[in-house]
């Protein structure tokens, strides 16, 4: 599978998927008007990996910012990323916030709490 | 006489404006805002926790006038902006207050308020609860918003949605939120 990778710009994330690591970053701010049009590429592609994962994938999501918008189009990469935790195989998700963002470490939760899948909370102190 | 939106919107915003706007609401007046505001807060060394609540719940506020605003009403002055709304950026003691402005047709207004009543009688934990519930079982609109707008700025603030209905003429209502940001929570 051809990794996916799209430099990151004020408003959308630096995204880079490898399918042969299994490691798969989004990071950066995601405050899109059109959050569907970006994500929707990304949800595709995991849907192809999902057939074939490997047995381990590691997911770090490191936002600064992201919408309410992007907020349903993660729970969608999520959501993949539990059906392929579901056909027994590892993932783990670490989710990255800054010491002082609370904000940013409840949605962390929000979405450990609705997905089955490990998530660790890692604290960036600078 | 239909009231005066201009000046309702100037007093509400008198003092230490820190950006004022009125027009069309497209993705290059939302980028620019985010900008201007993001700037003026660096420059004064505001502290990142409030500056991160600042741009995030004025994110909020422009991509619901972006993915939500009705049309113009036919008399009013500016007819050319599709996506018509107002907003004031002001510091104030405790923080910043974003203040906005857009026409709702009389037809939506019932519906709206019902959402920022729900809102604003339920707690804290309810608002939590509130959002995982949208954010989990709502598809995203056509117009492109998730429902969550509202929601994420009642739950990142801490505070009630201010808010008013001014009615413009039989058709048209003029609907204000007036938003606290501010570091106590």
């Amino acid at each position: 599978m051809e990794p996916i990778i799209i430099e990151g710009t004020p408003k959308t994330p630096t995204v880079k998927f490898d399918a042969a690591e299994g490691v798969f970053e989004i990071k950066g701010r995601s405050i899109p008007e059109n959050s569907v049009e970006f994500y929707k590429p990304l949800v595709d592609w995991l849907d192809n990996y999902k057939e074939s994962p490997l047995t381990k994938t590691v997911v770090n999501i490191r936002l600064e910012y992201f919408n309410t918008s992007s907020s349903k189009c993660i729970l969608d990469v999520f959501k993949k990323l539990e059906a392929i935790h579901k056909a027994k195989n590892e993932v783990e998700v670490n989710w990255y916030y800054e010491e002082d963002d609370e904000d940013m470490l409840e949605a962390g939760e929000d979405y450990e709490s609705i997905i089955r899948v490990p998530f660790k909370m890692i604290e960036i102190v600078e | 006489m239909a009231f005066d939106i201009e000046n309702y919107f100037k007093d509400l915003g008198r003092n230490n404006v820190i950006l004022y706007y009125k027009g069309n609401v497209d993705s290059d007046v939302i980028n620019h805002v985010l900008d201007t505001v993001e700037d003026k807060m660096v420059q004064v060394n505001e502290q990142s926790k409030l500056r991160k609540k600042v741009y995030n719940v004025l994110v909020e506020t422009l991509q619901n006038l972006y993915h939500h605003v009705d049309k113009v009403p036919d008399d009013f002055e500016d007819q050319t902006s599709e996506k018509f709304g107002m907003l004031v950026v002001q510091k104030v003691d405790s923080g910043y207050k974003i203040i906005t402005g857009n026409f709702v047709n009389t037809d939506n207004v019932e519906k709206l308020e019902e959402k920022i009543k729900r809102i604003n009688r339920s707690s804290h934990e309810e608002i939590k609860e509130l959002y995982k519930f949208i954010l989990n079982h709502q598809r995203i609109s056509a117009k492109g918003g998730g429902g969550l707008g509202l929601v994420d700025i009642a739950r990142k603030t801490g505070h009630k949605l201010e808010y008013a209905f001014k009615e413009y003429n039989d058709k048209y209502s003029f609907f204000y939120l007036n938003i606290l940001v501010d570091e106590t929570e």
